[in-house]
């Protein structure tokens, strides 16, 4: 009985011992083979300029394949560029002038049309300017179809904050660069 | 006599393994849900990191940090990370507190790399239950000086990054189809910002949308039958919705200055931003069409670039205040949100714990990991160029 009194005690150490690197023992390292390849995720990304099929739609996206065969002239309207406050694509009264010479312009030579660069300062997260930009060319073209000229003939574009023409991280900058270009478009010869 | 006290070892013996088995079980299964006012605000998990070789433990201090984790001496550690890594990555975790092992793990094949993403995986599913981000992957915009740039996709800590495209034109917004090996994404490369399918096993793309005007910001729905974008075709930029391979064709929204689409998990909602009643605001609309609802986000005026996390409960923006900060409040409304860090353009890791954003330096972007709880960030590797616009696969 005397050496049952020290088997207790020695009996729960050792189990305890054998318990806590038990599990260890019971289950040995786990080997995890990594397959080769990026991520798993992406295999070999093809050449990227494969491009599939047709145009959706039949190729008749909305009003953009009237404007395939035509040349841009940015020198002809380079002087009429209208320029925006901070976060706003509303035409300001100064700038009816150059709109209203883009007008005459395009009334002049009816077989012209007319593509809407919408631009915008660095201040703007990058899809959001997107929108914007768009929003200023839009707001151009609506103007100038106040003005008579058919919307049918004029294309908008937004480059958001990617085209600014003064670099610059300043207002001096921004003002030039939140702004509408306008490019007269001429039909290709044998067109 | 002998037979009494092998009898008494056995019994011991089984009980106490069990027991402290079982306990080993239960704690790979908690599953922590936090509340918002830990936003930001939690303490990092002390673990320490010993034996593996610098690469390697670089690579783990990276994955962890970013997943909440901060580094002490084993004698701090409330969990010690130990092995080696010669040869092969060979680990194993001590819950220090509870005096047990929670992982014991060796990795073979492919590179160094990646055995140690594996392994960091296993710690942070080990420690707190939730699956890790380690072997994720990510797509993201490198643009140069010109404004054009290419779409790339990455690791997550942006290595072993590829450029998908090879255009030299403007580019922007790439989209992962969930669970495929396909994105989304805008490009000017047909004269137009036009939206792209592509599939980047084969390098086969069409193009999704090529309207008059913008077709941008593409968002592949949660199970890739779906993609929302913004249009103007209809004379302002709205939400829209199609098939992927363009047929299909809906407006959803007449809201006027929508941007930034996103869906909610469960593929019945978009969120966007917007403006409504003169307030820039983020809002939502039934993906099959319905009223425009408006999200508030009370004390974040000028919110944008909304994403909503893969576990349904929370969205982050950007906040466009002067400055743009990375926001994140719970997708019910029922708390305000929290500003977090100076960013823009945030995307939720798959275990909606981690974002990825850009932030602004010198004149161009780097793009960074930002661990939602404790508030840690850290650069992925940088492609040169101006790096922006992520999204992170789901």
């Amino acid at each position: 009985m005397k050496m049952m009194k020290l088997v207790y005690p020695m009996a729960f150490v050792l189990a305890l011992t054998l318990a806590t690197t038990g599990c260890r023992n019971h289950k040995p390292y786990g080997v995890t083979p990594i397959p080769n390849g990026p991520g798993g995720q992406v295999g070999d990304i093809g050449s990227g300029g494969t491009m599939g099929g047709n145009l959706p739609g039949g190729g008749q996206q909305a009003s953009l394949s009237g404007f395939d065969n035509y040349n841009e002239d940015r020198a002809a309207l380079a002087n009429y560029t209208i320029h925006f406050a901070f976060d706003s694509a509303a035409i300001r009264e100064k700038e009816q002038a150059n709109l209203q010479a883009v007008a005459s312009a395009l009334s002049s030579d009816p077989s012209t049309k007319l593509t809407i660069e919408g631009n915008c300062d660095e201040r703007g997260t990058e899809e959001y300017n997107r929108a914007l930009g768009e929003r200023r060319a839009l707001a151009a073209r609506q103007a100038l179809a106040k003005m008579g000229i058919d919307p049918a003939r004029v294309r908008t574009i937004s480059y958001g904050k990617d085209k600014p023409v003064d670099a610059g991280h300043d207002e001096s900058a921004w003002s030039q660069n939140r702004r509408d270009d306008f490019v007269l478009l001429h039909p290709k010869t044998g067109a | 006599m002998k037979n009494c006290l092998r009898i008494c070892l056995s019994l011991l013996f089984a009980i106490f393994a069990v027991a402290l088995c079982r306990g080993q079980n239960d704690q790979n299964e908690i599953v922590i849900n936090r509340p918002v006012s830990e936003l930001g605000n939690t303490k990092p998990v002390p673990v320490s990191i010993e034996g593996f070789s610098s690469e390697v433990t670089d690579i783990l201090k990276f994955d962890l940090y970013v997943q909440g984790f901060t580094f002490v001496a084993p004698d701090a550690a409330q969990y010690q990370i130990s092995g080696t890594s010669a040869g092969d990555v060979v680990g194993r975790v001590v819950d220090r507190f509870a005096k047990r092992n929670i992982l014991s793990r060796s990795y073979n094949g492919a590179t160094l790399r990646r055995q140690a993403h594996a392994f960091a995986d296993d710690v942070v599913q080990a420690i707190t239950g939730k699956k890790g981000i380690a072997q994720t992957r990510i797509a993201f915009k490198v643009q140069g000086a010109s404004g054009n740039g290419e779409i790339y996709v990455a690791d997550f800590d942006g290595h072993n990054a590829q450029a998908v495209t090879h255009d030299g034109t403007i580019v922007s917004a790439p989209s992962w189809v969930p669970g495929r090996s396909a994105l989304y994404y805008n490009s000017y490369k047909l004269g137009n910002p036009d939206i792209f399918y592509h599939n980047l096993n084969t390098g086969e793309r069409h193009v999704v949308a090529h309207y008059s005007g913008s077709n941008i910001s593409p968002a592949a729905s949660p199970d890739g039958s779906r993609v929302a974008m913004i249009m103007s075709r209809s004379g302002s930029p709205n939400v829209w919705v199609a098939n992927p391979d363009g047929s299909g064709l809906r407006k959803l929204t007449s809201t006027s200055e929508d941007s930034s689409p996103c869906w909610s998990p469960d593929g019945e909602w978009i969120c966007f931003a917007t403006k409504i009643r003169e307030r820039r605001v983020l809002a939502k609309v039934p993906a099959g069409g319905g009223d425009v609802q408006v999200i508030h986000t009370t004390g974040a005026p000028n919110p944008t670039e909304p994403d909503w996390s893969p576990d349904g409960k929370w969205i982050a923006f950007t906040l466009q205040a002067g400055e743009f900060d990375i926001c994140v409040m719970p997708a019910d409304g029922s708390a305000p949100p929290t500003i977090l860090v100076r960013g823009e353009d945030p995307s939720w890791s798959p275990n909606s714990r981690t974002l990825i954003y850009a932030r602004r330096t010198g004149g161009h972007y780097v793009l960074s990991l930002l661990d939602v709880y404790t508030k840690q960030v850290k650069d992925i590797r940088q492609i040169s160029g101006s790096d922006s616009e992520p999204a992170w696969a789901k």
